[in-house]
């Protein structure tokens, strides 16, 4: 079976996902080209030979609608002949992206293939295209649908974290955040955003709080408490989770992600395509996985992704030098941890989505590229990348450094 | 069934006059008669439009729910919905206007009727009602009311509507939309024929004209998004999907509007059909409709004895019981004397009822002056001889045989000879204290709920020798102050609270085999109790459960059986000190912010069991031995008739209407299915689930509780 090599990994900066965001007044495709046109100036790569553009996006509708993957490589003036597909896998879309792409080069149906994704939640805000697992009456009364927050909180419930658990792993994302960016750990990947005239508009992530403190964090009511209690959910949490007397809603908008704007694109060929491309291989693909878990609490997958990714490569989880975990809320990390037997030193290093904020189609690209470049910075060799992901499910990706 | 005229001016008259009913009801017979009538109006070409009237005091009252209770033939439901949505169509699209004359109440299908034709005025008669009641019978709308009303004044007003099947007055409806216009009864016709004159009758419906779009907000993905979405969350969040009937109703309007009103009806039909043949629907019509029904009109009441009219009533004691209880009944325009130890006491009981009047005012409900009316007719008062002239005496004093015995005699020494002496005991058996009365036949027992105010429910207790117009006259008290009765023969702890009993001391009893308390009260709440049995019983406390365990076995002696909940009971007070909430905290810990927690040292004294059951098998337990003691109560003959049963657990300690009450969740789930689970329950958890041979003896003669 061929291989699939990762060639290059480029991301926007991430905008406030609001009104008055950095990124609020340019398109969800001017940041899709924006990556796309990174990957072939800095690659100085003929287009023609990329068999396909995979993109995630999650609410793809409006103007992130009608697949928006072939639109932006046309709109990035990539050969016509190259083909774009988005996919959705809620969360973890931009990794399953490069997932796909991967498995188009490992099956050998492909030369070159980009994976990646966009978000711009200012413009299209989460939850936009409805779907009957929340809207359908029958649908989401037998599904137990719960929102992922309420689920965040039922882990942390089920296994123990206390608030400040929780608020102490959102600080300490915080830190590490600052000190990459301090640090520039992130320059190689980064690519600024510019307006029609090529003024910039924004270099950097802005969603950041580096005056955090456990102070100011505990000073922020839970979010979902009212919810939980007013709205129904806690009860239907509850019918799920009998053994449970209650809810304890820890998570807030400080050690939740944060809600953000950004696209990614990471370059995955063959060994042959590469070398007639004249390019040099950053990592291997060594496996990948998707799995379904249980769908009310929701997140707990990204742990059996892990293992069963972990499983098709032949590794354990003592062969993974850095874990890069989805910050969705910070007791999906406290759980994933604890589930692998890892913990925080080898963890998100570099701070994560609590921080930098979470552009829900595009972040699993992101995290490639992340991590990736800290592999380098490090010297260090094997990385697994993962999501939890909405409707109960999760993915995951290991990479190794050549 | 209808009278049909045509005037000069070409417009058609239809009124609505069933033959040998009071009210015009609809069926299958009705409906098609009524298609019939309206569809020569549609074919007749003198006939410019047509007016729709009643020659009832009703509208139409609404359909006929006997025939849906046999119903379980899914097929047959869909045909006859199609036979009843496509007669409707073909007067939404017949042409010619329609004006429906609304003359009285409009209730279900009545309604629904009014909204099938293209205009609805009404009479200004202050009682006319309105509304789609068939949530609260565990039913939908099925003749096109989820999806008309939604298009008339838009999905969110109506689905509220809808799903609480509130009743409307004709203002409400008027400024809803829902009513074209309100007109003085006296012409009511008149005003309709108008409207077709001067041509301000519509002849098409909104939904079917070019181009229509919901008003107040379209279907589309933002409505299913912030409207839907959190509609599905509070019913689910609220009911535990126990109430099928409300969830269809959502799914009518959520699928209904995504499509064409022909589609949409198609879809009505569906879930009509779904929902009439679920036993939560059956069982609700049966004891919510029928049962309930019966005792309201007292339907047990012995025959052969004129009503009693009640206009002063004396009440000894007037503690939280008796200060309710003197509300309740001054509220019904009854004077009430209200007797204590000292007046500083009576008054107290007294202000009582301003109190509740005061929080009547505030929503509105009430004003100062019939506050004040209320407050003129309770007297009280620390005289006995003040209770001369009363029909009859209740007495609400502390549960002591020997002062019970005492207000008796000192009561009973100034009524007149007709009078009625009766006892609000919740445990003391009625035949023991009608020994002190002078005369035993008409001594009798009233035993309230608490709060008197808010609870429905009075279990009218019968003694060995009180008189069957004792207990005819005590039922039109009852009724006169516009509660429940359910008749019960005598016994200790009656019928109500053995059956609340036999709830909470399941719940202790799997407490004390390591069962997680988390898992009992969320089992109790899914069968659909109010709160779990832990919470209940911080609530009463350990400490009186302890208390009146201690009493019976002083009673009883050797006889003494502990029941499940007596070692938990035990210990919870002797050993571990948790006595209830009251003495600082029992099953739960309360914290100062009104917040509660399971208290973790029950583990210390009931450790936990490594297999935890699931939570269907708990729900059964639950659910199931409520039915059992109903089953012993009627065995024994504390009860002679199942609806006294059903109406007895829901309204006395709340038991859910979903399952029709404690012998109609046997009924509903089938005597062989029960009989057998609870075998198998037996052999888990003891001889206490072992089925009576009542049950047996029913299931071996093929017998059932119900007809239908």
């Amino acid at each position: 079976m061929p291989e699939a090599f990762i060639y290059d990994a480029v991301r926007t900066p991430r905008g406030k996902g609001r009104a008055g965001g950095g990124l609020n007044s340019i398109p969800p495709i001017d940041l899709t080209v924006t990556a796309l046109n990174a990957i072939r100036d800095r690659n100085a790569l003929d287009t023609a030979l990329v068999d396909d553009v995979v993109m995630g996006c999650v609410a793809p509708l409006g103007e992130q609608g009608a697949d928006i993957a072939r639109v932006s490589a046309l709109r990035a003036g990539y050969a016509e002949t190259v083909p774009g597909t988005q996919i959705n896998r809620f969360c973890a879309s931009g990794l399953e992206a490069c997932n796909l792409a991967a498995a188009q080069v490992m099956s050998g149906q492909a030369d070159f293939s980009i994976g990646g994704g966009v978000e711009s939640m200012s413009r299209i805000p989460m939850g936009s295209s409805g779907g009957p697992w929340t809207t359908d009456p029958d649908v989401a009364t037998d599904l137990h649908y719960a929102p992922q927050g309420i689920g965040a909180d039922t882990i942390a419930t089920i296994w123990g974290y206390s608030r400040t658990d929780v608020d102490s792993l959102a600080l300490e994302s915080q830190k590490r955040a600052k000190t990459a960016w301090d640090e520039g750990r992130f320059a190689n990947s980064v690519i600024p955003v510019h307006d029609m005239h090529g003024i910039k508009v924004l270099d950097r992530d802005e969603h950041m709080r580096p005056q955090t403190t456990m102070q100011s964090l505990a000073s922020i009511d839970p979010a979902f408490a009212v919810m939980g209690k007013k709205a129904g959910y806690d009860n239907i949490v509850l019918r799920k989770y009998p053994e449970l007397a209650s809810i304890n809603h820890v998570h807030h908008a400080g050690n939740a992600s944060g809600i953000v704007d950004g696209a990614a694109a990471v370059l995955i060929g063959s060994k042959e395509a590469g070398e007639a491309a004249s390019l040099k291989p950053r990592a291997r693909i060594r496996a990948f996985a998707s799995v379904g878990s249980e769908p009310t609490i929701m997140l707990t997958g990204p742990s059996y992704a892990a293992e069963k990714a972990l499983k098709r490569a032949g590794m354990t989880a003592a062969d993974i030098d850095l874990w890069e975990v989805n910050e969705a809320f910070a007791s999906v990390v406290l759980r994933f941890m604890e589930a692998m037997g890892t913990d925080a030193s080898n963890t998100n290093v570099n701070g994560g989505a609590i921080a930098m904020g979470h552009p829900l189609g595009a972040t699993g690209a992101m995290l490639l590229g992340t991590v990736l470049d800290e592999l380098e910075r490090t010297g260090k060799s094997t990385a697994l990348i993962t999501l939890c992901v909405a409707q109960g499910m999760g993915t995951a990706t290991i990479i190794e450094r050549v | 069934m209808f009278d049909y005229s045509v005037d000069a001016n070409g417009i058609a008259t239809i009124v609505w006059n069933q033959p040998d009913r009071a009210a015009n009801v609809l069926n299958p017979a009705t409906f098609a008669a009524w298609f019939e009538v309206a569809n020569k109006a549609i074919a007749d070409d003198a006939v410019k439009g047509v007016v729709v009237a009643s020659a009832k005091k009703d509208f139409i009252a609404g359909g006929d729910l006997e025939s849906l209770l046999a119903v379980d033939d899914i097929l047959d439901v869909m045909e006859r919905g199609h036979i009843v949505n496509a007669g409707m169509r073909r007067i939404e699209k017949g042409g010619k206007p329609f004006v429906a004359a609304i003359n009285g109440a409009a209730l279900g299908g009545g309604l629904e009727i009014c909204l099938g034709l293209h205009n609805r005025i009404a009479s200004d008669n202050a009682g006319i009602k309105l509304g789609l009641p068939e949530a609260t019978l565990g039913l939908l709308p099925g003749a096109g009311g989820t999806q008309r009303l939604p298009r008339l004044i838009g999905i969110k007003p109506a689905t509220p509507l809808i799903l609480t099947g509130k009743a409307m007055s004709a203002d409400e409806a008027l400024k809803l939309g829902i009513l074209d216009a309100i007109v003085p009864e006296a012409g009511l016709i008149d005003a309709a024929k108008a409207m077709i004159l001067e041509g301000r009758a519509r002849s098409v419906q909104p939904w079917d004209e070019r181009g229509f779009t919901f008003p107040a907000g379209a279907s589309d993905i933002k409505m299913d998004t912030t409207f839907f979405a959190p509609q599905i969350a509070a019913l689910h969040g609220r009911t535990l999907d126990n109430q099928p009937g409300l969830r269809n109703i959502l799914s009518c309007i959520y699928h209904g509007s995504k499509v064409d009103i022909d589609t949409a009806l198609l879809i009505e039909r569906r879930y009509f059909a779904a929902t009439v043949v679920t036993p939560e629907a059956k069982n609700t019509i049966r004891t919510g409709f029928f049962s309930m029904q019966n005792a309201r009109k007292l339907g047990m009441r012995p025959e052969g004895f004129e009503t009693k009219t009640f206009t002063k009533v004396g009440v000894l004691g007037a503690g939280m019981m008796g200060a309710g209880i003197a509300y309740s009944t001054a509220a019904a325009g009854i004077d009430v004397v209200l007797l204590d130890r000292d007046m500083a006491a009576a008054e107290k009981g007294k202000a009582y009822s301003a109190k509740v009047m005061d929080g009547q005012i505030r929503k509105g409900r009430k004003t100062e002056a019939q506050k004040d009316a209320l407050l003129a007719r309770i007297t009280p008062t620390d005289d006995y001889a003040t209770l001369a002239g009363c029909d009859l005496v209740i007495e609400a004093v502390f549960e002591d045989r020997g002062l019970k015995a005492d207000v008796t005699r000192k009561a009973e020494a100034v009524l007149g000879e007709g009078a009625i002496m009766s006892s609000n005991t919740s445990t003391l058996p009625i035949t023991g204290l009608a020994e002190a009365s002078r005369d035993a036949t008409r001594f009798i027992g009233l035993h309230f709920f608490s709060p008197v105010d808010k609870m429905q429910l009075v279990e009218v207790i019968v003694g060995k020798e009180t008189s069957p117009e004792t207990l005819a006259h005590s039922l039109d008290y009852v009724a006169a102050i516009r509660k429940v009765p359910v008749v019960v023969n005598d016994s200790r702890g009656f019928y109500a609270t053995r059956g609340f009993r036999s709830f909470v001391a399941e719940g202790l009893a799997m407490v004390s085999e390591g069962i997680n308390p988390a898992l009992v009260e969320n089992a109790a709440r899914q069968v659909g109790m109010p709160v779990g049995p832990l919470t209940v019983q911080d609530e009463v406390s350990q400490e009186l459960g302890y208390k009146v365990r201690k009493q019976t076995m002083t009673d009883l002696g050797n006889a003494y059986e502990p029941d499940p909940g007596h070692d938990v009971i035990f210990t919870m007070v002797e050993k571990a000190g948790r006595k209830g909430r009251k003495h600082g905290g029992g099953f739960y810990n309360y914290a100062e912010d009104g917040t509660k927690s399971l208290w973790p040292g029950i583990e210390d004294y009931y450790p936990r069991a490594d297999q935890q059951p699931e939570l269907a098998e708990c729900v059964k337990r639950i659910a199931y031995i409520q039915s059992l003691e109903a089953v012993h109560c009627m065995e024994e003959g504390v009860l002679t008739d199942p609806r006294d049963a059903d109406i007895g657990s829901i309204l006395g300690w709340g038991f859910p209407m979903h399952r029709g009450g404690a012998i109609s969740q046997i009924h509903s789930v089938g005597l062989p299915t029960f009989i057998a689970e609870c075998e198998e329950m037996a052999k888990k958890y003891g001889q206490r689930f072992e089925p009576p041979a009542l049950l047996r003896q029913m299931a071996e003669k093929g017998e059932s509780f119900y007809a239908a």
